[in-house]
C-alpha cells in the first residue's frame, strides 16, 4: 500500500503522481486510501495556487478494479455504494477546491482513469497517436460509476455523449480535442508536466479556471435539457433503437441510457447518486458477472496462452500455404498478410488462386478508401500474398492450412501429395468444421504435426479460431498453432476430436431445437422471433438457411459414411425435415434458391408459404417461455456435455467459443458461464422440468450435479 | 348513496425538501408513485387486477410529470395490466379531490376499488413550470385583477389583523407538534420509506421539519411577498378592498408551506371490496365538498367548503372531533379557526405543511393519512379535512373512523 507522490513547487503548485504497488494504476481500495490522504493535505495546504494528477505509470490509469467489483455479492449493496459515493466525493474534492486542477495525461485513460480527467478543469495529454481515452465499462455489463455518465453528459450535452458511454466509442487525442473533450497536447513526455503548470500560472487570475462549467450558476447543458423537445423525441427513440440491439437483455446498456437522461434532467450531485445506485445494480446483475468473468477474466486467460501447452518456446510461422482459394482459404490469406506473413494461396487452376488473392486487394482497396491504410501498405500486404496453381511453391512453409471442400477423400489426396513441402517441423492443419481431425490425421506421414484450425466466415471480421487437437497431435504442434493464431491477431479455443467438436456441435443443437418446434406445429415465425428474444443473433430456422440446409444434410451424410455417430442423439426429426425440405421441395438454403424462408430479390425474405402448409398445427400449444428455454437449454446442455466429456479442455475456451464463434448472447457470456449466475440447482430443476415435457434431450448433464454438489463452479 | 366508501388504507411517502438537493430529488415521479402502489400491494396482498381505477392529483402535470402521470405509476408499479389511471388537477385540493372522486365513485355503486392520492416532484418538476392563465394572461388578468397567492394570504392576515408575530406562532406551533408527533412514532404507520431498485433507503422519514426553530429565528426572516406587491399587486387588491390603507406583508418562507417532493396513496373500496378481498376498513368517507370564493384573495375557500360538507353530512362542527386545514399560509389556518371557531388545540394536531412541506397535488391524500392515524390514537371518530385552492376555491372532506 502506498500513498500517491506528492509534491509541492515553488509556485504552489501540488503534483499528484499516481504510482500504485501493481503494474497499473486502478480505481482499488489503495487508491482510494492514496486519494485520501492526498485530498487531506490538499486541506491543509497553505498558498496553494494549483493542482495536477499525473501518473508514473505508462498507462494514467486503467479502470476499476474488476476482481474487487466481480467480488460483490448480493447482501453487499450498501458497501458497493459506499465506495462508488466515496470515489465521486473525492473527485468532487478536486472540482470544488477553489484553485485550478489540471489532468496531465501521459498514456491510456480508460474507465476511472477518464473519469478522474473529466473532473479536472482542464485536460492536457501527449500527442501518442496511440493514446486512447475510453469507457469500456458498458462491454463487461457495466456503466461508467466514478462520474463519467453525469460529467460527459454536462460537457457535451445528452447525445453526443451517448456514444461513448453505450458504445464505449475510444477516442484518440484528435477526437478527444475535436469533442472538445481534451484541452490540449504536448509533443514529448517532458513536456507534460510544465505544460499543465504554466497553464495554471496563466490563469492565476482567472476564477472561472477552477470552476466546472456544471458548478457556475445559470450554467445550460449544452444541447439542453432532457425535457427540450429535441432531447424528449431523441429519447423516444433511443430506447426502441437500443432494444432493436440489445432485445433489452443487457442492464447496463439500459442503464445508462436511463442514467444519461436523468443526467440531463436532474441536479449534478442528485445526478451522480443516481449513477452510484445503477452501478451498484449492475454489480450485482448476474448478466456484469457473466460478462466481467468471460469477456475480461477468461478472455485475458486464453489470450494469454492459458489453453498453450508449456515449456515450447515461441514459434514464428515465416511462410504460410493455404490450399483453397475459396471464400475461407482467401479470408485466412488475408489475415496472414495482414500480420505480414508471406503467404502461399494455392488452388487447382491459378486463376481461381488469382481470385482468391484479388480478394485481398478489394478488402484492403476499402480501408485505403476510408483513410484507415496508405497504398503503400496496400501494396506490401499484397506482396506477401503469392497466387498459385504448383504445390512446389508450398516448398518451406512452416505452416499449410487446408481449406478445401469437405470430403474426407479429397482432404487425404491433397495431405498425402502435399505434405512433403513442409519444412521438417512444419505442421499441417485442416480447417474443417466438422470432420474429424484424428480420421484426417490419418492420411499423413505425420500424424503429430496434424491438427484442426478452424476458422470462421468471413475470416477477416471472425475473431475465433477453433484449434482442434487429434488424438495423436503432439503438444509441440498444439503450441505451434497456438502461436500462428495469436499471431494473426485471432482468440484461440483449443478443444479435442469430436464430430462438429465444440462449436458445430453446439450450433447444431440450436438448428435442431428450431426444427422440431417447427414440426411441433409452432408458427415458424415465432420460432425465430423467440431464438432473437433469447439474445440470439438470428433465429434456428432462418441461420439454418444461411448456413445452408444442405449442409447440414451433407455433413449427417458424411458422419453416416465415416461409420460416426451423431453427437447430438437422435437427429431423425431433423433428418427428416432435411429430406422434405431439400429432397422433395428443392429448398436447400439462402444460396440454394431459398430454404425455410423465399428471398425475393430487393425485398424482405418471408417464410415459404409451404411450410405451414407442412408444419402447422393450431393446436400447438407451447408457452413463449418454454420456446424460449429450449433454444436456450439445447445449446447449453450441448456445451456442459462437451465440457464433461472432455472436448472442452476448459470452461473459458466454450464461453469464448460460443460467444465469438457461433453468437451465443451476450449476456449469457457464453453457454456454460450463465449457468453458474443463473444458480446450479435452479438449472437442475428446469432441466428437469423440459425433460419430463419434451424429452430426455433436456436431461441435466452430470458436471452441473457434479459442481452443485462440490459446490464449484462451471 | 347507494354504497359506503371505506378507507382500507392510507399511505405517504416521507417528504423532502423539493430542490435539487433535497433527499428525495433522485427518485423520479413515477418511482414516488409507484412505490405507494406497492407498499399497498404488499401490506394488503392485493389482487391488483380487482382494482377499477387509481386516481392521483398532481399540480404541475408537465414532463416526467404529463400526460396522465398516474397511469404510467400504475404501470410503473407492476400492477396488472387492466388497472387504468388518472391524473387530475385542482391545484392544491389535487390529493383530496382524487379522494373525494375516488369515495363518490365507490358511494355511486359503479366502481368498487379505487385508489387515490397524488403525487408532486417539486424538485424535478418546479412549481408554475406548467405555465397557465393564472398569471400568464395578461388580458385575463386585467380583467379579472390577478393577484399571487402569497399576497393573497398577506392580504387575508392584513383583512384579519393577523399580526407577524400570530403567523409566526402558526409557524412555531406547527414545528413543534410535528417534531413530537415524529419522535413519538405517530407518522410511522403511514410514512413510507423510499428506497432504490438495489433495496437501499433513499428516504425514511420527513426531513423538512426543523425542531429546533425558535420564535426568534422565526421573526428574523424577511417577508416574502413584499417586492411582489410593490410592483402593483397591492394595488389591486386594494381596489377591491379598499379599506385597507396598505398591505401587511407578515408570510416569511418560515410561516409559508415548505417546497417538498412526495406522495400519497389511499386505498377506498365498497364493503364488497372488503369482502372480496378481506380487507378491513379502517375508516369511511362521509362526506365531501368543493366550492369556490373571491379568486383575488384566493385562499378564503376552505371554511366554506367545511360548512357546505357538514351540511352534506347532516353534522355539526361539534360532531367534528379533529379538525385539518392545509398550512399553505399560516393566514389560512388562523382564517378557518376563526371562521369556523374552532380551538387550535383541535387543529392541526400534528403539525401541517409548514414544518413538514406541502407536495402540491400530493398534500391533500397525505391528510387522510395523517388525521386517520390520529383519529385512531386518540380514539376519536371524525375528522374534517381542508385545503385552500388557487382561484379562491376550497375543498372539504370528512372521515369517520370505523
Amino acid at each position: 500500500m502506498t500513498d500517491f507522490n506528492y509534491q509541492k513547487d515553488s509556485d504552489g503548485i501540488v503534483t499528484i503522481t499516481m504510482d500504485m504497488d501493481g503494474p497499473v494504476n486502478a480505481m482499488n481500495s489503495e487508491y482510494r486510501n492514496a486519494m485520501d490522504v492526498a485530498i487531506n493535505r490538499l486541506k491543509n495546504e497553505d498558498g496553494l495556487t494549483g493542482v495536477v494528477i499525473a501518473s508514473a505509470k505508462k498507462v494514467f490509469l486503467a479502470g476499476g478494479d474488476l476482481n474487487e467489483i466481480y467480488s460483490m455479492q448480493p447482501g453487499q449493496e450498501q458497501d458497493f455504494f459506499n465506495i462508488a459515493q466515496t470515489i465521486k466525493s473525492q473527485l468532487r474534492f478536486f472540482e470544488k477546491l477553489p484553485v485550478p486542477v489540471v489532468a496531465a495525461i501521459n498514456g491510456a485513460a480508460m474507465g476511472g482513469g477518464f473519469e478522474i480527467c473529466l473532473a479536472c478543469n482542464y485536460r492536457v495529454a501527449i500527442n501518442d497517436p496511440k493514446l486512447r481515452m475510453a469507457l469500456p465499462e458498458v462491454t463487461l455489463g457495466l456503466l461508467p460509476g466514478a462520474g463519467g455518465i453525469v460529467r460527459l453528459v454536462n460537457m457535451l450535452g445528452l447525445q453526443a455523449a451517448l456514444p461513448y458511454l453505450m458504445e464505449a466509442k475510444a477516442l484518440s487525442t484528435e477526437k478527444a480535442i475535436e469533442a472538445g473533450i481534451l484541452q490540449a497536447t504536448v509533443d514529448s513526455p517532458d513536456e507534460l508536466l510544465p505544460h499543465a503548470k504554466q497553464w495554471i500560472l496563466n490563469n492565476r487570475n482567472n476564477p472561472q479556471a477552477s470552476i466546472q462549467a456544471w458548478d457556475t450558476k445559470g450554467f445550460k447543458i449544452p444541447g439542453g435539457k432532457a425535457d427540450a423537445p429535441e432531447n424528449n423525441l431523441f429519447t423516444t427513440f433511443a430506447a426502441a433503437q437500443l432494444f432493436k440491439k440489445t432485445r433489452g437483455l443487457l442492464p447496463a446498456q439500459n442503464e445508462i441510457l436511463n442514467v444519461s437522461v436523468e443526467a440531463a434532467r436532474v441536479g449534478f450531485d442528485a445526478a451522480l447518486v443516481i449513477e452510484s445506485r445503477s452501478l451498484t445494480r449492475l454489480v450485482m446483475s448476474p448478466e456484469a458477472k457473466n460478462m466481467m468473468s468471460t469477456f475480461f477474466f477468461q478472455l485475458n486467460k486464453l489470450n494469454a496462452g492459458a489453453s498453450r501447452p508449456e515449456g515450447f518456446d515461441k514459434s514464428e510461422v515465416k511462410k504460410l500455404g493455404v490450399i483453397g482459394a475459396g471464400m475461407m482459404g482467401q479470408g485466412i490469406a488475408y489475415s496472414a498478410a495482414m500480420a505480414g506473413i508471406e503467404v502461399v494461396l494455392k488452388d487447382v487452376s491459378f486463376e481461381a488462386a488469382l481470385k482468391g488473392k484479388q480478394y485481398s486487394e478489394k478488402v484492403l482497396a476499402k480501408q485505403v478508401d476510408r483513410g484507415r491504410l496508405t497504398e503503400e501498405s496496400k501494396a506490401n500486404v499484397l506482396a506477401l500474398i503469392t497466387a498459385s496453381n504448383q504445390d512446389q511453391d508450398l516448398n518451406g512453409c512452416d505452416l499449410i492450412v487446408e481449406a478445401v471442400f469437405e470430403d474426407m477423400a479429397l482432404k487425404h489426396k491433397i495431405s498425402r501429395s502435399t505434405e512433403q513441402y513442409l519444412q521438417e517441423e512444419g505442421v499441417w492443419a485442416s480447417n474443417t468444421s466438422t470432420l474429424p481431425i484424428s480420421m484426417l490425421a490419418e492420411g499423413s506421414q505425420k500424424p503429430e504435426n496434424f491438427i484442426g484450425l478452424h476458422f470462421f466466415s468471413p475470416v477477416d471480421k471472425m475473431p475465433l479460431v477453433e484449434i482442434i487437437c487429434g488424438d495423436k497431435t503432439s503438444d509441440k504442434t498444439l503450441a505451434k498453432a497456438f502461436d500462428f493464431v495469436r499471431k494473426i491477431k485471432k482468440t484461440p479455443i483449443v478443444v479435442n476430436d469430436s464430430p462438429g467438436f465444440f462449436t458445430s456441435r453446439v450450433i447444431i443443437t440450436y438448428l435442431d431445437e428450431g426444427i422440431r418446434l417447427l414440426t411441433e406445429g409452432i408458427n415458424p415465425v415465432s420460432v425465430d422471433n423467440l431464438g432473437v428474444a433469447i439474445g440470439m443473433p438470428i433465429g434456428p430456422l432462418a441461420i439454418h438457411d444461411e448456413t445452408a440446409l444442405k449442409l447440414t444434410q451433407s455433413i449427417f451424410n458424411a458422419w453416416r459414411d465415416l461409420g460416426l455417430e451423431s453427437p447430438i442423439g437422435d437427429t431423425s426429426i431433423m433428418e427428416g425435415v432435411l429430406t422434405t425440405m431439400i429432397d422433395e421441395n428443392h429448398r436447400g438454403g439462402r444460396q440454394h434458391g431459398g430454404g425455410f424462408y423465399e428471398y425475393p430479390q430487393g425485398e424482405t425474405k418471408y417464410i415459404w408459404p409451404e411450410l405451414t402448409t407442412l408444419y402447422s398445427n393450431s393446436d400447438a400449444e407451447i408457452v413463449g417461455e418454454d420456446i424460449k428455454d429450449r433454444l436456450l437449454f439445447r445449446p447449453t446442455i450441448e456445451a456442459l456435455k462437451c465440457l464433461q466429456s472432455g472436448v472442452l479442455r476448459a470452461s473459458a475456451d466454450g464461453n469464448i467459443g460460443s460467444v465469438m464463434g457461433i453468437g451465443a448472447p451476450t449476456w449469457t457470456g457464453g453457454y456454460i458461464q450463465w449457468v453458474n449466475n443463473f444458480g446450479l440447482q435452479r438449472f437442475i430443476d428446469r432441466c428437469r422440468a423440459l425433460e419430463e415435457k419434451y424429452g430426455e434431450r433436456f436431461a441435466v448433464p452430470q458436471v452441473v450435479v457434479d459442481a452443485l454438489e462440490s459446490n464449484s463452479r462451471l | 348513496m347507494t354504497n359506503t366508501a371505506y378507507i382500507f388504507d392510507a399511505v405517504r411517502t416521507p417528504r423532502c425538501k423539493g430542490k435539487p438537493d433535497g433527499n428525495l430529488h433522485e427518485v423520479k415521479s413515477i418511482d414516488l408513485g409507484a412505490s405507494l402502489l406497492r407498499a399497498l400491494q404488499d401490506r394488503h396482498k392485493l389482487d391488483t387486477s380487482y382494482v377499477d381505477d387509481v386516481v392521483m392529483g398532481c399540480c404541475t402535470p408537465i414532463g416526467e410529470q404529463g400526460s396522465d402521470v398516474t397511469k404510467m405509476i400504475v404501470q410503473n408499479a407492476g400492477w396488472d395490466d387492466s388497472v387504468p389511471g388518472m391524473q387530475l388537477d385542482r391545484f392544491c385540493a389535487s390529493g383530496l379531490e382524487a379522494v373525494n372522486i375516488a369515495a363518490q365513485k365507490v358511494a355511486s355503486g359503479w366502481e368498487d376499488l379505487v385508489v387515490a392520492g397524488g403525487v408532486e416532484s417539486m424538485s424535478r418538476v418546479p412549481m408554475g413550470s406548467n405555465g397557465g392563465v393564472m398569471g400568464g394572461d395578461a388580458g385575463f388578468s386585467i380583467e379579472t385583477g390577478y393577484v399571487p397567492q402569497g399576497i393573497g394570504a398577506d392580504a387575508i392576515a392584513t383583512l384579519e389583523g393577523f399580526s407577524r408575530s400570530d403567523v409566526d406562532h402558526v409557524a412555531y406551533t406547527s414545528q413543534q407538534r410535528a417534531a413530537l408527533a415524529q419522535e413519538n412514532g405517530y407518522f410511522d404507520k403511514s410514512v413510507i420509506a423510499v428506497t432504490d431498485r438495489n433495496g437501499l433507503t433513499i428516504a425514511e422519514r420527513d426531513n423538512f421539519i426543523k425542531s429546533t426553530t425558535t420564535k426568534e429565528v422565526l421573526a428574523q426572516l424577511k417577508p416574502s411577498f413584499e417586492k411582489f406587491g410593490q410592483q402593483g399587486f397591492n394595488d389591486i387588491l386594494i381596489n377591491k378592498y379598499h379599506t385597507l390603507a396598505s398591505i401587511n406583508h407578515v408570510h416569511t418562507p418560515g410561516n409559508s408551506s415548505g417546497i417538498v417532493d412526495g406522495a400519497s396513496a389511499v386505498l377506498i373500496g365498497s364493503q364488497q371490496a372488503g369482502q372480496d378481498l378481506n380487507l378491513t376498513p379502517r375508516g369511511r368517507i362521509v362526506a365531501t365538498a368543493v366550492l369556490a370564493t373571491d379568486p383575488m384573495l384566493m385562499l378564503v375557500g376552505p371554511a366554506p367548503a367545511a360548512l357546505k360538507c357538514l351540511k352534506k353530512a347532516g353534522l355539526k362542527k361539534s360532531d367534528i372531533d379533529l379538525w385539518e386545514i392545509n398550512e399553505a399560509f399560516a393566514s389560512v389556518v388562523l382564517r378557518y379557526m376563526k371562521d369556523l371557531d374552532l380551538s387550535y388545540e383541535q387543529t392541526n394536531v400534528c403539525g401541517g405543511a409548514i414544518a413538514m412541506g406541502h407536495p402540491l397535488g400530493a398534500t391533500g391524500g397525505m391528510l387522510i393519512s395523517v388525521v386517520l392515524d390520529e383519529l385512531e390514537r386518540r380514539q376519536l371518530k371524525r375528522g374534517m379535512i381542508s385545503l385552500c385552492v388557487g382561484g379562491g376555491m376550497g375543498i372539504s372532506t370528512i372521515i369517520e373512523r370505523l
